[in-house]
């Protein structure tokens, strides 16, 4: 093959990513995003001019070797690209599609200073898809250690904390709270943005590698991590961030409020978008004004999620302007061209309610950008007297998650922050007790997949020297 | 997968389900409960531990059938698989040794009290059961509480059985007839619950009752199951199931509990079909 000149690699424009069409699209749960071709993304791969100091890697937070993986996809060599994508990134077809790319490899990218940056996170993905479809199946760990090793909570960090584990030759059992394994993947984060299968072949993938899964088992109530450590000589705890706010203001008691953690439990791990043929029901909101209170990635979802169960107006309703959207830029395009209302500066004061106990209408203070403060970003402040009414049937409230106490609380020795975030050591991921170390939301307070998924490989790499040598530990 | 080792009727409708669940049996405390989930296609279910057995391994969990999925526990055998059970969820019930307690429990609320008025026996309290029922047959587990208390008195509205009256005339009664009472748990309807509650607040009584919101993790993950106590948000799986009485919103939670009462009702009436459909093909295959 010739070598292309680097300036001709820089005409050629980014791929587009191809998507199920919007209006078809509100009316089913499967994916927008439907990938690209072989050749789109050989072509996509062309773009990349193969940067002699990568600032993509120095962007990502576990240097993907990314000039590397696409140089190989360019010449077509798949399963050496798929492999040195897995080398740093053990969920690649998860993390290539909810990675935030642009505030990543993408956001560093040396095309995007003129241009626009190359696609990395749909060459990911494509790399990870055509590993999952047609590459051959890893071999089997290898020789044993002898050790055992628990591993608390089955989201991204304790998945890969298990993965690396088990390839260093230790036994691992995951002990997951819920009936599935997978975490946020798989309760949170809907099948339209990211479908189950591919959380379940990675699972599958490491079930089949020899890790044990445990479901439907309460670390801190089922067993505590005391009783662990007597049969396992390290535990990981990779919990998330599961505890969800709530506003506190008058109202939220209504029937229609819902935690977003709760509604979107209902509809993707319960799957009520298919009562009653399944038995959990949500709140019918077919016809009706659904608001989602929140700007990230979770208030997204569920607002995306009512206009997929046919609400009639679907709104996002947040206290800054669309600039501080936390939300993915992709997110974001994808909910308006689905027809989502976005109503920015205003922030909810009060849910009033029919006699019955159920929501009619919520009470916004409507807030202007006032001085610059500490950060430089102008905060909003409230317009004296701007109150306004909105008519509402459900309100979904999506402002973060504070941390579960239920495994600090068992675990009196293990030491927390005041937000009850477990205090660890940055570099090997130890915990303030023996033999326990913790990493992902636990820790961070919600963050990213890919952050969960490096801090699970982080600690994988100290519990493995900790084993080697389980009388250092300071 | 959980196997069923013993299932009988205590009721119409209400059915006792022994489950092979050694783990829970290890650990479980009065007062702490189960979510499970029979099937693939299952909801989450919280249900209270009754008993428990560490010899065989085994939880006892009594349900009634008012939903789908509770009507369709209540058509399961011995020998049949539950697919999920996990716990022991939930704060254990506060053990003390108060002097005379009243336990009252008012129709399935009687299973949940049970293993409470146990420990409220075995902690050395003077126990005063007060089991509640519409009609003679729905009032359950009397000889399991006679056996853990020093005196029972069951109730009926119809008189069918023992006491005429609700379970709060009978508390009265035992307040007017100058009895010391130093604590009661009250557990059953929430309308129940509530006019107990009134009942103590006059006369300065103690009173811890169990809540029974709509659940769906059980963990502290979702805030389905919040109610008010003291004017505070609290999630039931987690800070209780027990609060005190006198602190508690009933309102609100009798409407919470109501939210998907059309969607329920739906449910029941397609297993309804199902069931009678299933019924029918037994039937026609036993025929021929
Ligand atoms: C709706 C939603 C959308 C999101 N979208 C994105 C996105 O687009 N991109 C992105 O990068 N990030 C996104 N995030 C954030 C991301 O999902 C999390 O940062 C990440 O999943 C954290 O991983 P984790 O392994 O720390 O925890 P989790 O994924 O939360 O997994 C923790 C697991 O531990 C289990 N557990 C908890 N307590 C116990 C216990 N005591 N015993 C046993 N098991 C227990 C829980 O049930 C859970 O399964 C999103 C989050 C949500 C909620
Ligand atoms: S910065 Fe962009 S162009 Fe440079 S190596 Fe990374 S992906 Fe390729
Ligand atoms: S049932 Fe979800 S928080 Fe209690």
């Amino acid at each position: 093959m010739s070598e292309l000149p680097i300036k001709d690699r820089m005409k050629i424009p980014r791929h587009h990513m191809i998507e199920q069409d919007a209006k078809q699209r509100t009316a089913n749960f499967k994916e927008v995003n439907l990938g690209y071709t072989k050749e789109m993304a050989l072509a996509e791969a062309m773009r990349c001019i193969q940067c002699k100091n990568p600032p993509c890697v120095a962007g990502c937070p576990v240097f993907v070797k990314i000039p590397e993986f696409i140089r190989k996809l360019e010449t077509g060599d798949l399963a050496e690209a798929a492999t040195i994508l897995k080398m740093d990134n053990t969920l690649p077809a998860v993390c290539g599609r909810v990675c935030p790319q642009e505030e990543q490899c993408e956001r560093v990218c040396t095309l995007g200073k003129k241009g626009e940056a190359v696609a990395v996170g749909y060459l990911e993905r494509f790399v990870a898809d055509w590993l999952r479809d047609y590459g051959k199946e890893t071999a089997p760990a290898p020789v044993k250690s002898g050790k055992k090793v628990a591993i608390v909570g089955s989201g991204p960090a304790g998945l890969s904390c298990a993965g690396d584990l088990l390839r260093m030759g230790h036994a691992v059992t995951v002990f997951e709270a819920l009936h599935e394994i997978g975490g946020v993947l798989m309760y949170g984060i809907p099948e339209f943005r990211l479908p189950k299968a591919i959380v379940q072949a990675e699972v599958e993938a490491l079930r089949k590698a020899g890790v044990e899964f445990v479901t439907d088992y309460v670390i801190g109530l089922t067993e505590t991590v005391d009783e662990l450590l007597q049969k396992f000589a390290a535990v990981f705890v990779g919990v998330g961030a599961g505890l969800p706010y709530f506003l506190n203001i008058p109202g939220e008691q209504l029937v229609g409020v819902y935690s977003a953690n709760e509604f979107l439990t209902r509809v993707n791990l319960m799957k009520a978008y298919e009562f009653p043929k399944c038995d959990t029901p949500v709140f019918e909101v077919k016809g009706k004004q659904v608001a989602v209170f929140g700007g990230g990635n979770t208030a997204m979802d569920a607002v995306r999620t009512s206009c997929r169960l046919g609400a009639a107006r679907a709104m996002i309703i947040y206290r800054r302007t669309e600039k501080e959207l936390p939300a993915r830029i992709e997110e974001v395009k994808h909910a308006k061209e689905e027809g989502i209302e976005f109503i920015f500066l205003a922030a909810p004061v009060e849910f009033t309610g029919h006699d019955n106990g159920w929501l009619k209408s919520v009470t916004v203070q409507k807030m202007e950008l006032g001085e610059p403060d500490a950060s430089g970003r102008r905060k909003p402040v409230p317009i004296p007297g701007a109150l306004e009414t909105i008519p509402l049937d459900a309100a979904i409230i999506a402002i973060g998650n504070g941390s579960n106490p239920i495994i600090s609380k068992t675990t009196p020795d293990l030491k927390v922050n005041k937000w009850g975030n477990i205090l660890v050591d940055e570099k090997s991921m130890k915990s303030s007790k023996k033999g326990v170390f913790a990493g992902g939301d636990i820790v961070t307070g919600g963050a990213t997949v890919i952050l969960a998924m490096g801090a699970g490989r982080k600690a994988a790499q100290a519990i493995d020297e900790y084993l080697k040598k389980p009388e250092i530990w300071s | 997968m959980n196997k069923i080792i013993e299932a009988r009727n205590l009721a119409p409708d209400v059915k006792l389900f022994k489950i092979a669940a050694p783990q829970i049996a290890n650990k479980r405390q009065a007062g702490q409960f189960v979510i499970l989930r029979v099937h693939k296609e299952g909801e989450r279910i919280p249900l209270t531990i009754a008993d428990s057995n560490v010899q065989d391994g085994s939880i006892t969990i009594i349900v009634q059938g008012i939903g789908k999925t509770t009507k369709y526990m209540n058509t399961l055998q011995a020998g049949d698989s539950i697919m999920d059970v996990v716990g022991p969820l939930g704060k254990p019930s506060h053990i003390a040794c108060f002097g005379t307690v009243v336990v009252i429990g008012g129709g399935v609320g009687t299973a949940i009290a049970f293993p409470t008025a146990k420990a409220l026996k075995q902690a050395g309290n003077h126990v005063v059961s007060i089991i509640g029922g519409r009609t003679k047959q729905l009032v359950i587990l009397e000889e399991e509480l006679r056996a853990v208390s020093d005196e029972v008195y069951p109730t009926t509205d119809d008189g069918s059985y023992g006491y005429q009256g609700m379970v709060t005339h009978k508390l009265q009664d035992l307040i007017k007839a100058g009895r010391k009472l130093d604590f009661v748990l009250a557990i059953g309807p929430i309308p129940m619950m509530a006019a107990v509650s009134e009942v103590t607040k006059q006369h300065h009584i103690k009173t811890t009752v169990s809540l029974n919101p709509i659940m769906v993790d059980g963990t502290g993950m979702c805030g389905g199951c919040r109610a008010v106590v003291d004017g505070k948000t609290v999630f039931v799986c987690v800070d209780g199931p027990e609060f005190d009485a006198h602190q508690v919103d009933y309102a609100s939670l009798a409407k919470r509990n109501r939210s998907y009462l059309l969607q329920e009702k739906t449910a029941v009436e397609e297993f309804c079909k199902l069931d009678a459909m299933i019924k029918e093909k037994e039937y026609v295959r036993t025929a021929h």
